[in-house]
Order: C-alpha cells, then structure tokens, then sequence
C-alpha cells in the first residue's frame, strides 16, 4: 500500500515534468538571474544593494507609469465587473436570442489587435466618427488619443474586448443559483431589487474572485492596443508600466528593467497570494 | 413589456458593439473613390466633415482584396510566418500542458500547492515583466531572432495548463478508480479516460491559446529584429484614405481565421470559461 502510494507520486511528478522544466528554463532560472542583477550594477556588475530599487522609487517616469497604471485598474475593473454583472442579469432572463446576444458579446474578443487599431483611429481620430457624433451635440472636434482622454480610451478599448468574456463567466455563476431559493423569495414578496442584493450577489461571492483573477490578467493586454496605436511615447495619462519597462528594455536600463521587474513580480505575487485562498478552497473536492 | 424593454437595450448594445468590426467589413468592400471621399478627413484639415462609413458599401467591389491577395507578397510572408509560429507553439501546449494540467489536477506530490501558485503567479505576469529573463536565456541558447524564440517560451505559457486544471479536476474520483480496477496503468487511464473527459477544457484551453498567439505583439518586436520573420499580427499599413481599401482588407483576412477558431471553439469555450468560473 505504501509503495503504491509512491509510486504515484513519482507518476504525479512525471506528468507535469516536462511542463515544469520548460517553465523552469525559459523562466525561472533566468528570473533568478534578474533578481541578482537588480541589485548590482548594470556595466561592472558590482555589489550596489537597493541603490537600484531606490532609483526607481525615486524615478520620475516609474511614479507617473505606476500610477497609472493602478489607476488604470483601479477604474476599469469596477466599470468591466459591474457592466457585465448588469448586463448578465438581464441576459439571464432573456429565453429569445440569449444566446445570439452572447455571440455578439463576445465578437470583440477575436478580434485582432491589428485590426483594433485602424477601428481606434477612424473611431477616435480627430475628425473621426466620435468626434462627429459628438459634433452632433455641439461639441468641437477632440484629439482624442492625445489628449487626456487618451486614458479613457484605453478603457473603454478594455471593456469593449473583455466585456463578453466576463459576461458568460457571471452568467455561468448565475445559473449555479438553485431556482428554488428565488422561488421562495418570490413568494416572500421580496422585490426584484431585494432579490439581487440578498440573494444573487452574496452567491456569486466566490465566483467574482476568479472573475476579479482572469480580468485582472487580461487588464495587462490593453498594452498591445495602447502601443500600436501610439507607440513608445504615447500620450502621459496612458504611459503604463509596460510603456515604461520596454522604453528601459531597449535603452539597456537593465538594472533598473531587473529591480522594477522584481517589484512588479512581488505585487502581482501577493495578489495571487491574497486570492489564493479562493483558489485552494475550490480545489478540495 | 419590461422584459422587451430589456430586451431591446441588450440589441441596441450588441449592434453598438459589433459595430466597429460591421464598419471595418464593409470599408474592405468600397471602392477607393467612395474611401477617399469617406476618409477625406483623415489627412486634410477639413474641421467642418468627420469620418464617416456607412454601414453597406454603395458600389461594393473586390478590388482591396485582390490587391492584398495578389500585389502584396510581404503579406503572404507575415501570415505565413505566424502560421509557422501559432502552429508549434499551440503544439508545445499540447504536449506539455496536458500531462501537467492531469497531474496537478489529480495527483498528489510535494510542493504541488507552491508548485501550482507559482504557475498562476507566472500566467498573471506581462510579457513586461519576464521580458528580461527571456532575452538572458534565449540569448544564452543562441536563438534571438529566430522564431523559436516565440515558440518556446510560448510554448510553456502556463495559462492553458490553468485552464485544463480546471476540466481536469472535475472528473469524478470514481471513474479513474473504475479504470484502475480495469487494470488500467496511469498512462491509460490519462489516454483513455482524461484526455476524452476533459477534451473539451482542452479545445477550450486551445481556443484561447490561439487567440493570444495569433495576436503577439510584444515578444516578435522585442525577439525579432528582422522584420522578415515578423508575424501577421505586426502587419501594420498606415491608414490614409489613398491605401485604406487595402489597410481595411488586410485586417479583415487577418482577422478570419480569428473568427473562424473562435465560432468552431464557441462551445466549448464558454463550457471553459464557465468552468474556470464555477466549481463546486
């Protein structure tokens, strides 16, 4: 019985292996590397401590990136998890053309990052279509990507694409909701308003975490809209981190490049820490 | 009647957000004369016209196409080099990420949970971020600017290990207890009973998979420094209104194959993105 037991240990260990040591190569090792680098210095390799951390804290750029981006997550994830909440609500209910609406939902994750970018410059040109619908409402013409509202249009680039995708994940916690407690709500006299709060929220409480993982992860891809359209330098209210760490990248900043990595690495790590208890309590089954 | 109301809102907001991929289909269909005259203000500094592009063509031709298709070999390079780079990666996937997704989700072993958070801390990580230890490693191997310099570290991306996790863990106790009374090993009952249970967390891992491969940015700019070897998803022509006929047609041959994975897999990526969602 107990050779059994190991030897199935040894098998567990085998098959994820080879994932395992590609991970470990093309990542791990070399991230051991990067964090040796950010504390020495980027031509002679010396010994320099935190003088690396400290210039990035202290880094003009690094503050303006990092701060955005925070905002930019700060504003978007609520806009996204609130808008497809709202939406899958009343998509639940819809028995006709439930599931077309949801294609349609979902189109925009498909497409291309290329061709997002000519929709982004005919949609926010100066003298594009928004410019002219809201020339309707007697508003002059907006630069739009660059100006500030440069970063609202990343957002709203993030919602477009992300919307569907969260949609049918919020609509996947809402059909695990046993019709019966509804049922009994109804029959308590509960309103439609009292019946969201007291029973459909607090039962998607474990759900909206992996929702809160999955939207996070995809929050990070915005960059590759923002970049093509606007390149290394685009307008400050949308210079992210990512901006940031490619601009060091190519200027061989590699000290600073390896400190920030590390930092970046050490937030998301404590995030997926605090929300690992989700993740762990799902797995026991 | 409040349930049309609703009903209407939810038409109104998918035409609003299809409406963006309906204009760029039927931009590729005009002819340039009707683009010119659309995308005028584009270039010049007309302040009192907008872009505008109505939603069907009025003389509805094929001529953007054809350019593309025929005129335009530095396009047939791009796509085939993404070919050459979504198809070995999605492999790679394949071969590693199944057995890993299959012993993470049902074996036990030491240091899985730290093991298993540290795939979910890599998966959350931007290109960005990892972007330094990869050019150390594939420098070291000799492969900057090549297109395995893509594909591997691609290959063992750990998001669809983390989705197959997800189909993987739930299949019951009960049926592999049944195969192993059968007498199957540990390899049959992964080939027998995991790989059909859970094919469609895997087609659904493979959906996503392609959508992310088929839209890198970031890792062939920063690998790639000869633009030959670039994929597709860098095809970026500028857009004035005398080339944006053919701007218009490239994006939406670019963007096919996207939608033709993505209506083949919509099944089962919904179960999949239901399945990362709920379990019980």
């Amino acid at each position: 019985m107990i050779k059994k037991m190991k030897s199935s240990r040894f098998t567990g260990i085998l098959f994820v292996l080879p994932s395992l040591a590609g991970v470990a190569i093309f990542i791990l090792v070399p991230f051991l590397d990067v964090i040796k680098r950010s504390f020495t210095s980027v031509m002679a390799g010396e010994w320099v401590g935190f003088s690396n951390y400290q210039a990035i804290f202290t880094n003009g750029a690094f503050q303006m990136a990092a701060k955005n981006t925070f905002r930019f997550l700060i504003i978007c994830m609520p806009i996204l998890l609130g808008l497809s909440l709202a939406i899958s609500v009343c998509l639940d209910k819809q028995t006709k053309f439930g599931q077309l609406l949801k294609s349609a939902y979902l189109v925009p994750m498909a497409v291309p990052v290329a061709s997002v970018v000519i929709i982004w410059r005919v949609l926010f040109h100066k003298q594009g279509i928004l410019s002219g619908l809201m020339g309707m409402l007697g508003i002059t013409a907006i630069d739009w990507m660059n100006s500030k509202y440069a970063f609202w249009v990343l957002v709203f680039s993030y919602v477009w694409k992300n919307v569907g995708y969260n949609i049918v994940l919020w609509m996947a916690g809402l059909s695990a909701i046993p019709g019966s407690i509804y049922e009994a709500a109804k029959v308590d006299g509960a309103s439609e308003w009292q019946i969201f709060y007291k029973i459909t929220l607090p039962n998607l409480g474990k759900v909206s975490y992996t929702i809160a993982i999955l939207s996070l992860l995809n929050s990070f891809k915005v960059f590759r809209e923002a970049y093509l359209v606007a390149g290394n330098y685009p307008h400050d209210s949308m210079y992210l981190i990512q901006h940031l760490f490619n601009n060091w990248y190519r200027e061989l900043s590699l000290d600073k490049l390896s400190a920030a990595a590390v930092i970046v690495a050490l937030v998301i790590t404590v995030i997926v820490l605090r929300l690992s208890n989700v993740f762990y309590g799902e797995e026991k089954g | 009647m409040k349930r049309k109301l609703i009903l209407i809102l939810l038409i109104i907001l998918a035409g609003l957000i299809c409406y963006p991929i309906l204009f760029l289909v039927s931009g590729s269909f005009m002819s340039s004369q009707e683009l010119k005259e659309n995308l005028k203000p584009l270039i010049t500094d007309y302040t009192d016209t907008y872009i505008s592009i109505g939603l069907i063509p009025i003389f509805p031709t094929l001529k953007n196409y054809v350019e593309i298709l025929l005129d335009s070999p530095e396009f047939f390079v791009m796509f085939w080099n993404s070919v050459k780079m979504v198809v070995p990666i999605m492999a790679l996937q394949l071969v590693a990420g199944v057995p890993a997704a299959w012993g993470f989700a049902k074996y036990q072993f030491p240091c899985k949970k730290v093991l298993f958070t540290i795939y979910i801390i890599l998966m959350m990580m931007p290109f960005q971020v990892t972007m330094l230890s990869n050019y150390l490693v594939l420098d070291k191997l000799n492969l900057i600017n090549t297109h395995l310099a893509i594909i591997l570290p691609a290959g063992f991306s750990t998001f669809p290990v983390f989705i197959m996790y997800r189909f993987f863990s739930d299949i019951p106790k009960e049926v592999i207890e049944a195969a192993k009374i059968d007498g199957a090993g540990a390899i049959q009952v992964f080939r027998y009973v995991a790989i059909p249970i859970g094919s469609a967390g895997i087609i659904s891992a493979m959906v996503l998979s392609f959508l992310e491969c088929w839209n890198l940015i970031e890792q062939p700019m920063t690998f790639l420094s000869d633009q030959s070897k670039w994929p597709l998803s860098l095809y970026l022509p500028t857009i004035t209104p005398e080339t944006a006929g053919s701007a218009f047609a490239s994006s939406i041959i670019g963007l096919i194959p996207a939608i033709l994975v993505f209506m083949a897999g919509q099944d089962y990526l919904e179960k999949g993105i239901m399945a990362s969602a709920v379990k019980e």
